[in-house]
């Protein structure tokens, strides 16, 4: 049942991202373009999706558990870290250049256009290379901290796998 | 812009957000895509199965959309091949790195009043228009 919502949710994220434009390089790259003609469609679709989200989630949160597992996983770290910095820092360059961002970048790969396709498995390389460095070897989400293997918190990798 | 497509954007925008608060009420996960694609390649028992369904549905869903209105998927970007590498490179290491992506950080996150998430999103929108501005005016697209 699980693994049926998954699908569920990945159908309707994909449409809603194709519905909103975001599967446009054009519409993302016009946002991020303060200078030339700037394209706002981006802060419409956010508005709607941060909007609705934060709604239900205020009803979710209320829930003692999921419908379909033991417990809500939501990360719960607020230490603003330079990993966190330096990652978003090199995310917003690639996403600016390609136009693309991960869910919009799979999602294309169903139109068979060499863009999306030569971004998306450069993208999934990106990610397999980050597996290779020290950090990638981490339990997903855990802080790094010269000299220690992992958050000292206990349970916190484990409670809190990853922001996203 | 016209009307339609402001009510357009919404309309796709609250689709993501419902999506994304579907896959909280049902499964308990947060909707991060870069995490989820991540999580595939660094298989954990019990977590690969609903990740590859969840990218299963992405990908049916952007045939789905492909079959309704092809031009949902116009490219009007045209980026060079080693570019286009490039930007796929940094924009999967980058989101392995901070944790995050638009989806993670920028949806869920900014909803959440997440301080990371807030921070995450306001750096790589500089750090993007920065790109932009660099490649589209100074460096002619390229």
């Amino acid at each position: 049942m699980r693994n049926a919502f998954a699908f569920a949710c990945g159908l309707v994220f994909a449409i809603g991202l194709g519905v909103g434009g975001m599967t446009q390089p054009a519409k993302i790259v016009g946002f991020l373009d303060v200078s030339g003609h700037w394209d706002p469609t981006l802060v419409f679709v956010l508005a709607g999706a941060v909007g609705s989200y934060m709604l239900a989630y205020r009803w979710i949160r209320r829930k003692r558990h999921p419908v379909f597992a033991m417990r809500f996983q939501i990360p719960r770290t607020s230490v603003i870290d330079t990993r966190l910095v330096l990652g978003s820092a090199i995310f917003g360059v690639g996403w600016g250049i390609g136009g693309f961002c991960p869910g919009p970048a799979i999602t294309s790969f169903a139109s068979g256009q060499m863009a999306p396709v030569v971004f998306a498995l450069s993208m999934l390389a990106g990610v397999a290379l980050f597996d290779l460095t020290p950090l990638g070897a981490l339990p997903l989400g855990a802080r790094w901290q010269p000299g220690k293997a992992r958050e000292s918190a206990p349970g916190a990798a484990a409670s809190a796998p990853t922001d996203a | 812009m016209e009307l339609s497509t402001i009510l357009i954007s919404l309309l796709g925008g609250v689709l993501l957000g419902l999506s994304s608060a579907a896959l909280l009420l049902f499964n308990g996960k947060i909707a991060g895509i870069s995490g989820i694609v991540g999580g595939l390649l660094r298989p954990v028992p019990e977590e690969w199965g609903w990740r590859a369904w969840y990218v299963g549905g992405l990908l049916a869903g952007g045939v789905l959309v492909y079959a309704l209105h092809p031009s949902a998927f116009a490219i009007q970007v045209h980026r060079s091949l080693p570019l286009l590498i490039a930007a796929g490179l940094l924009v999967g290491f980058g989101a392995r790195l901070g944790s995050g992506c638009t989806s993670g950080h920028g949806i869920c996150g900014l909803s959440r009043f997440s301080a990371r998430s807030w921070v995450a999103t306001a750096v790589f929108t500089a750090t993007g228009a920065l790109a932009v501005f660099v490649l589209n005016h100074l460096g002619g697209g390229l």
